[in-house]
């Protein structure tokens, strides 16, 4: 152990000035906001206000620097959005974030549902609740369909429970964990509403859009070039046809849908090659999507209206 | 004359304060190594295996997820010994690779040296602890 370790360094007079430009550079927050244009399709608002965040902390980081502010900042978040428009993915991205800009001291992003927080039986909920907030003390706590935690149509609902702990952290340990709060807009809206206390010590909203048919195109044809897989002419068309009638139906996630969607065109893809294939096939054979592959898939047979399953 | 309970290490020095057991605690988890809280009012140097408070805590990426159990546990067992103890998984089962007291009575009031003498003059010694004498869980409260 080293004495400058422990007693936090030197007391030197603050700086006079501080150059934004290049502590955007140097802190890697630049990098990351490049990160997520590249690799987030569509996302405009999104992006946007992610950028705002970064540009707030930045500032604050300054002003802490030259002694303006001493409070650190509240820094939890609701994402709100429908499945599948990149709650998870930006969570990471903001983790990574908060801890490039020294907010968090670890960065790493412990993603909980309902479950991991509440218990079965009296009792079983604050050690649970306080296990989870053990690991994620230092990163970001990230509660995925939050509304859940709190049930309105029972009133001895173990979720209350978890709830109050996690204020209580929130609010006793801002410089430790941040946590974001995802689900769906509405219902989210409706747990702010019953918990006031979540929405007073939220300082940032983030609201996800739906994609657009051209950006789940786009984002199918960047998942599969990850997978070294590619659309033929007439595969893309028929993906195109398919996420507009996929749009229709009942619980679509978006581009969880399309991954879904894209999962099962390689399954019938491997069975094409397997059953039509005479003599050795070539990687170009082996990595194409055709338009058969995609067309088999019950959405287009217009009957998925029955029964709530997974369209094929 | 007060004594001085001095086991595990650092415990010639200064009683820690909490900023230098989070930065050991940080130090350990950097490690890969699982940190474990356990207490005591039995204070004799034989006596090895303290209570657990809970399980040892695996998978914690940073301090303070132990300095809030440790806050807990000072909550209810304040009055008694407490300490931290790292174990390192890496040689394929459990090693402890340091253990060091985070917490100890206000008073702590010592040892008495007995002697038992035996045939043809031989003598044997043991150590009591003078807080021992009391029952278990009374034995520091009251100072």
């Amino acid at each position: 152990m080293t004495d400058g370790e422990l007693t936090g360094g030197e007391d030197s007079s603050p700086p006079e000035a501080v150059d934004l430009r290049s502590a955007f550079e140097s802190s890697g927050v630049k990098e990351i906001l490049e990160e997520l244009d590249r690799e987030l399709v569509g996302l405009v608002p999104v992006k946007r206000r992610i950028r705002e965040i970064a540009a707030l902390l930045l500032v604050e980081r300054a002003r802490r620097e030259l002694g303006l502010s001493h409070e650190p900042p509240t820094l939890h978040m609701s994402f709100t959005g429908n499945p599948g428009t990149g709650k998870t993915t930006v969570a990471g991205k903001m983790a990574d974030l908060l801890h490039r800009l020294g907010y968090i001291r670890r960065g790493h992003l412990v993603s909980v549902t309902r479950d991991d927080l509440v218990g079965q039986y009296i009792g079983h909920t604050a050690p649970k609740t306080k296990e989870i907030l053990k690991k994620a003390m230092g990163g970001v706590l990230f509660i995925d369909e939050a509304y859940y935690l709190y049930r309105a149509e029972n009133e001895r609902d173990y979720g209350q429970e978890a709830i109050e702990i996690l204020l209580q952290v929130m609010e006793n340990q801002r410089d430790d964990l941040v946590v974001i709060l995802a689900g769906y807009a509405d219902r989210m809206e409706t747990f702010f509403t019953a918990n006031p206390g979540f929405r007073s010590r939220i300082a940032h909203h983030v609201d996800f859009p739906d994609y657009s048919d051209e950006e789940l195109l786009e984002i199918a044809e960047t998942m599969l070039a990850r997978q070294s897989y590619r659309l033929s002419d007439e595969a893309a068309e028929a993906l195109q046809r398919y996420i507009g009638l996929r749009r229709a139906q009942p619980h679509f996630a978006n581009a969880r849908s399309i991954r879904n969607a894209l999962d099962r065109a390689r399954l019938r893809q491997a069975n094409r090659l397997f059953e039509t294939s005479t003599g050795p096939v070539d990687a170009r054979a082996l990595s194409t999507l055709e338009a058969p592959d995609i067309l088999a898939s019950r959405v287009f047979q217009g009957n998925a209206s029955g029964g709530g399953g997974t369209p094929g | 004359m007060p004594m001085r309970l001095t086991q595990g290490t650092f415990s010639f020095l200064p009683d820690l304060t909490d900023e230098q057991i989070t930065a050991q605690v940080q130090y350990c988890l950097d490690q890969g190594w699982a940190v474990n809280i356990e207490f005591t009012d039995e204070p004799h140097p034989r006596n090895t295996y303290w209570e657990m408070w809970g399980h040892p805590m695996f998978d914690v990426a940073d301090a303070a997820g132990v300095m809030l159990e440790l806050a807990e546990c000072r909550k209810v067992y304040g009055d008694r010994y407490i300490r931290l103890s790292a174990f390192d998984a890496s040689p394929g089962w459990e090693s402890m690779r340091l253990s060091f007291i985070v917490n100890r009575p206000a008073h702590e009031p010592g040892f008495r040296l007995e002697r038992q003498e035996m045939a043809g003059r031989m003598m044997r010694y043991s150590t009591r602890s003078y807080a021992a004498e009391k029952p278990a869980g009374e034995r520091y409260g009251d100072d």
